[in-house]
């Protein structure tokens, strides 16, 4: 396999004009110290066998892709295959990027680890790689999030992880994600933070992406050996962006593959209450990044809203701001009606229960299926399971009687 | 010259009491009144807060201050007001303190240009490291305000100095690693820190974050030109029982540290 070039980052971590390091000045030598050993770690024969052999016997992958028959007759037509992020040890693409983390955590030598999460899946992930190299583990999860996401909440705890229900603010992954920057800055030399998806400070936009990327890379290698090429669309949902750039990366200089990725409209676009931070939103800095924000004429962060806690976030990745400017990603985005009623759909033509989050990615295709033609070929990053939902699905009945 | 580098040329062996409030805490007024009180206490550079509704760099005490100031209505055009509010009776340096995008939002030159008209002095943004603030500095520049960087503990040699050449007039020593809190303990790792700093830094440095009475800032003064003191502040008002009792306890708190000060 040959090493591919990647132009972006550049050394200070600018996807063009995005990213950078917006942090506080205690936090710069730990982010070069991390920088410094990742830049060892990717080309270190050892690590990447370490690495590998985490990811096929504990992670479980490859992972299938599989061929959605029900629901692309349903559809009436384009081809639908979903590239299987569910069937992972812990249920989604998240544990690709935390196994690899935990593996620098151990190089640096850090004695504690520390997350934010939303919809629990990274949170999960996390607690269950510290458990398995028997580290201490604090997650930080919004108060709202750690309601309806509760199953997820359990599992952290049984794995030996102290939750921490943050309170401030929208009470999700937003102020989650300012708590566990707050704990890494009080506790900065012992501490690794493994932050969740492809936000935050260089370099982890750039590690979460090379962790995540093995999505893609598997994909291209399926789709060959399935129809002998490419697929003409590929679909995932985007909150911080990981599971997206994870499957897109390999096929960005692929110009024949649409690459599509989905936000949440919440309660629509124009209602204000949504997290379409590339459709809505506009460059700023938060939590470490320049990148698309959604906040006010005065700088002041507006509470973003999504039935899907994975994507209630106002930011989004830095590299996904400069694949927006430059137009090789399509944004578009699902409310959370669509992404409900899909979720409920996909469940009964598959007997695949998938996220929340997912679900706004296949809404995307339900709503826009007349728009391809039956002989395209998209893949979908099925990012993960809905098990952890059933808060959300449960709510959801009650309130409509 | 500036009025920073006038209350730092003229400072002799003084050392300077930096009082850090935010504006709109408890309300715009009162925080006008306690920024008068403070400078009437003795501050010889005062720190404006600009309230953000996620400030990852500070504790407990100075979120809940700007989470109560943005809930009544403080916004960056409320800050510039409070700068001129406070110019027009005192000529004490007026230095202020947020987040980037606040700033960012607003239009960086645009910005600057108006907090000089309010009369403000410089800048300190510890979201903004060196690497990031070129076109920040370039600004600034321009209109002869200061810029403020922080060094901390776990700043490099290298980083110290290059923190050093890009602050235009001082240099703000975080004490800690951490967030801004309340009372902190230091230690003779502190201690040798602050001293190393006295050593390496061309320029004078205040030390700050978890500065909470008389001893703790002597102690730190031992090495620093001064110390800041903010989250004891606005801890000092929350425990009173009311407005004018809060503005007691905040000016007693900095007299005696100004008393017990050189
Ligand atoms: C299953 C699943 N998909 C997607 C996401 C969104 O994150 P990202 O955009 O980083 O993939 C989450 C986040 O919690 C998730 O749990």
């Amino acid at each position: 396999m040959v090493a591919k070039k990647k132009t972006v980052p550049d050394v200070r971590g600018r996807f063009g004009p995005y990213g950078g390091r917006y942090v506080p000045e205690t936090v710069i030598y730990a982010l070069e110290e991390l920088t410094e050993a990742y830049r060892f770690c990717r080309r270190d024969k050892e690590f990447r066998a370490e690495l590998n052999n985490y990811l096929s016997n504990y992670v479980g992958r490859p992972t299938p892709l599989y061929f959605a028959e029900r629901f692309t007759e349903h559809l009436g037509g384009p081809q639908i295959y979903f590239k299987r992020e569910d069937l992972t040890h812990t249920g989604a693409h998240k544990i690709n990027n935390t196994v690899g983390q935990i593996l620098l955590a151990k190089r640096m030598g850090k004695k504690r680890i520390i997350a934010e999460t939303g919809a629990g899946q990274h949170g999960l992930a996390t607690a269950t790689v510290a458990a398995h190299f028997g580290l201490p583990c604090v997650i930080y999860m919004g108060a709202e999030d750690i309601e309806r996401q509760a199953p997820n909440v359990e599992k952290m705890q049984l794995l030996g992880a102290e939750v921490v229900s943050v309170k401030s603010g929208s009470r999700t992954l937003k102020d989650a994600t300012s708590e566990a920057m707050r704990d890494w800055v009080t506790n900065i030399a012992s501490t690794f933070y493994i932050i969740g998806s492809v936000v935050g400070p260089h370099p982890y936009p750039m590690i979460v992406r090379d962790f995540q990327s093995v999505i893609g890379k598997e994909t291209k290698k399926q789709c060959r050996r399935l129809w002998g090429g490419l697929p003409d669309v590929m679909v995932a949902c985007v909150g911080g962006g990981s599971n997206a750039i994870g499957v897109f990366v390999d096929f960005l200089k692929d110009t024949s593959v649409r690459l599509i990725g989905v936000e949440a409209a919440g309660h629509g676009l124009r209602s204000g209450k949504h997290a379409a931070t590339l459709l809505r939103g506009k460059p700023g800095v938060l939590h470490g990044a320049f990148s698309y924000l959604i906040f006010d004429s005065d700088g002041q962060v507006i509470l973003p809203h999504s039935i899907s806690a994975g994507l209630d976030y106002p930011g989004v990745g830095p590299e996904h701001s400069l694949l927006h400017d430059t137009g090789r990603v399509e944004y578009a985005a699902a409310t959370d009606k669509e992404a409900l009623s899909t979720f409920k759909l996909v469940s009964r033509l598959e007997g695949i229960i998938p996220a929340m989050e997912t679900s706004h990615a296949l809404a995307y295709l339900v709503k826009h299926r007349r728009k391809f033609c039956k002989a395209d070929r998209i893949v979908v990053c099925l990012s993960g399971r809905g098990d952890k939902d059933m808060p959300i699905i449960r709510k959801m009945s009650e309130q409509s009687g | 010259m500036s009025r920073i580098r006038q209350t730092l040329a003229g400072r002799g062996k003084h050392k300077l009491l930096v009082p850090f409030l935010t504006v709109g805490y408890p309300d715009f007024d009162t925080s006008i009144d306690l920024v008068r009180t403070a400078i009437d206490s003795g501050a010889d550079i005062v720190e404006l807060g600009m309230p953000f509704s996620d400030p990852m760099a500070d504790g407990p005490q100075i979120q809940y201050s700007s989470q109560i100031a943005l809930a009544n209505g403080t916004d960056m055009k409320k800050v510039l007001q409070a700068v001129e509010q406070i110019r027009a009776g005192s000529g004490v340096p007026i230095v202020l303190m947020g987040y980037f995008n606040p700033v960012w939002a607003r239009g960086v030159e645009a910005f600057a240009a108006a907090s000089h008209r309010a009369g403000a002095d410089g800048f300190i943004i510890p979201d903004l490291p060196v690497e990031e603030a070129a076109d920040f500095l370039l600004c600034l520049k321009d209109l002869d305000l200061s810029a403020i960087f922080l060094v901390a503990p776990t700043s490099s040699p290298e980083r110290v100095q290059l923190v050093d050449s890009a602050c235009t007039d001082f240099v703000y020593a975080v004490t800690v690693a951490g967030v801004t809190g309340a009372a902190r303990k230091f230690s003779s790792s502190t201690d040798a820190y602050l001293k190393g700093l006295s050593r390496s830094l061309s320029r004078p440095f205040v030390a700050g974050f978890g500065v909470s009475s008389p001893e703790s800032a002597v102690r730190l003064c031992r090495h620093a030109d001064g110390v800041v003191i903010g989250s004891a502040l606005i801890s000092a008002f929350r425990q009173a029982k009311n407005r004018r009792e809060g503005l007691k306890s905040v000016r007693c708190l900095l007299s005696d540290i100004r008393k017990a000060l050189p």
